[in-house]
């Protein structure tokens, strides 16, 4: 029961795209088609599936001080490796991902989990946890995708669909277009979650820096 | 020359880090709700993305690609870029404190961030020399630079508008961000056309 609550409040509740607002880079720009954004929500989930078990195994070795730099180097060696893998069987995506695969590395979805959960909890919990959030990632980037793709270019994973094809917008697929879906579908998600819809800002909670900074950069402590 | 020039300008108005290529989203939205922290992020992006392609082009061309360890490129990079930022903020603390009191809470966000990783790592798959790498990194800062403050304008404006509640936050600065990058498709294809 335990594990599934673990594995639900990833898709639902605590999604990193659409209630987190985490990894927002990798969301706004691969979720020009469904293709695309599936692969780079696989990648992503088994970055985050190896790096939160491994993590999460070296918790009570890796010391305190340093962790932040420990855990970067674990993940980029994750990223290297599924970068790799993806050149050298799915090229096409490899095309496609570009620069956005290798930049997984400061996806903060990833080092925000490892800080927040890995770090804390058992090596199941963690594996069960970051297929929760992987799953959550997909789904959302799957949504935007969708919806993106199929009124942008009037297509689903590459098949024409009849009357949107000569009717499509095509600046849904262009830069503005990205930012326009996302804040919609937020907008979307504040009126249905709750009986008043809380003000979802960009947060400090889920940023794994904001211990350094304190919260001062985002204004929201004034500078001592 | 010429082609510098169109580098230059094409990093900073065409291929914009934040607003085409969404790079950087999370400082975009996270630091530019005032004018001075928009500022006080920006230039520090800027100087640490002109010390990383400074030293991150040599590692790749004269130490990685002759031995064959180009694979090791993402590895590399965000060590060096984590280890940069470090000793950028040591040095600036103890030689240039009224410039660390100013860029020093931004320093330890840009780590991860991923406009400083995405140029390094472009500068190399664009080919660039090093003299087009730097122009190309200064440019992309530039373009990082104006995107935020031109935004943090607009979100001044946003703070006494009557908004709905469901859009309140978050979703209306998505939708204004939408239109402010719309503003930049505008420039799509003049650089090449005034240099040909």
């Amino acid at each position: 029961m335990n594990q599934l609550n673990n594995f639900t409040k990833g898709i639902i509740k605590e999604n990193p795209v659409l209630v987190l607002v985490l990894g927002t880079c990798p969301t706004l720009a691969t979720s020009t088609n469904v293709t695309s954004a599936l692969g780079m929500g696989a990648a992503a989930t088994v970055v985050l599936l190896c790096s939160n078990i491994v993590i999460s195994a070296l918790r009570k070795v890796i010391p305190d001080k340093v962790r932040i730099p420990c855990y970067i180097v674990l993940i980029a060696g994750f990223v290297t490796m599924v970068q790799m893998l993806v050149k050298a069987f799915a090229p096409a995506l490899d095309q496609s991902l570009g620069i956005y695969l290798p930049l997984i590395v400061v996806n903060c979805i990833i080092l925000g989990r490892a800080e927040m959960f890995a770090n804390k909890n058992k090596v199941l919990d963690s594996a069960v946890d970051a297929l929760g959030m992987g799953a959550g990632f997909t789904l959302a980037l799957g949504l935007m995708a969708t919806i993106r793709e199929v009124f942008g270019s009037g297509t689903f994973m590459g098949i024409e669909i009849p009357v949107l094809v000569d009717n499509h917008v095509s600046i849904l697929t262009m830069a503005p277009g990205g930012f326009f879906v996302f804040g919609l579908l937020i907008a979307i998600i504040n009126k249905f979650s709750s009986n008043k819809p809380k003000k979802t800002e960009f947060g400090c909670a889920g940023c794994p820096s904001a211990e350094i900074c304190n919260k001062r950069a985002c204004g929201e402590k004034e500078e001592a | 020359m010429t082609k510098l020039i169109i580098i230059l300008l094409s990093a900073v108005f065409i291929n914009n880090y934040v607003l085409s290529r969404f790079l950087g989203i999370c400082p975009f939205l996270g630091v530019s709700k005032k004018l001075n922290s928009a500022t006080g992020m920006s230039l520090a992006v800027i100087f640490v993305m002109m010390i990383a392609t400074a030293v991150t082009w040599p590692i790749q061309m004269y130490l990685l690609n002759p031995n064959n360890l180009g694979y090791l490129q993402t590895i590399v990079f965000i060590l060096v870029i984590a280890a940069l930022v470090q000793l950028v903020e040591i040095v600036l603390k103890r030689y240039i404190p009224s410039l660390h009191k100013s860029l020093g809470v931004y320093l330890p966000l840009i780590t991860t961030n991923c406009a400083v990783l995405g140029v390094t790592i472009l500068n190399i798959d664009e080919g660039y020399t090093f003299v087009e790498a730097m122009v190309n990194s200064l440019g992309s800062g530039l373009g990082f630079f104006l995107a935020m403050v031109m935004f943090s304008g607009v979100r001044s404006k946003l703070e006494g508008a009557d908004i709905p509640k469901a859009f309140q936050g978050l979703p209306i600065t998505l939708v204004a961000a939408s239109i402010t990058s719309l503003s930049f498709m505008g420039f799509g294809g003049v650089i090449e056309n005034l240099f040909a």
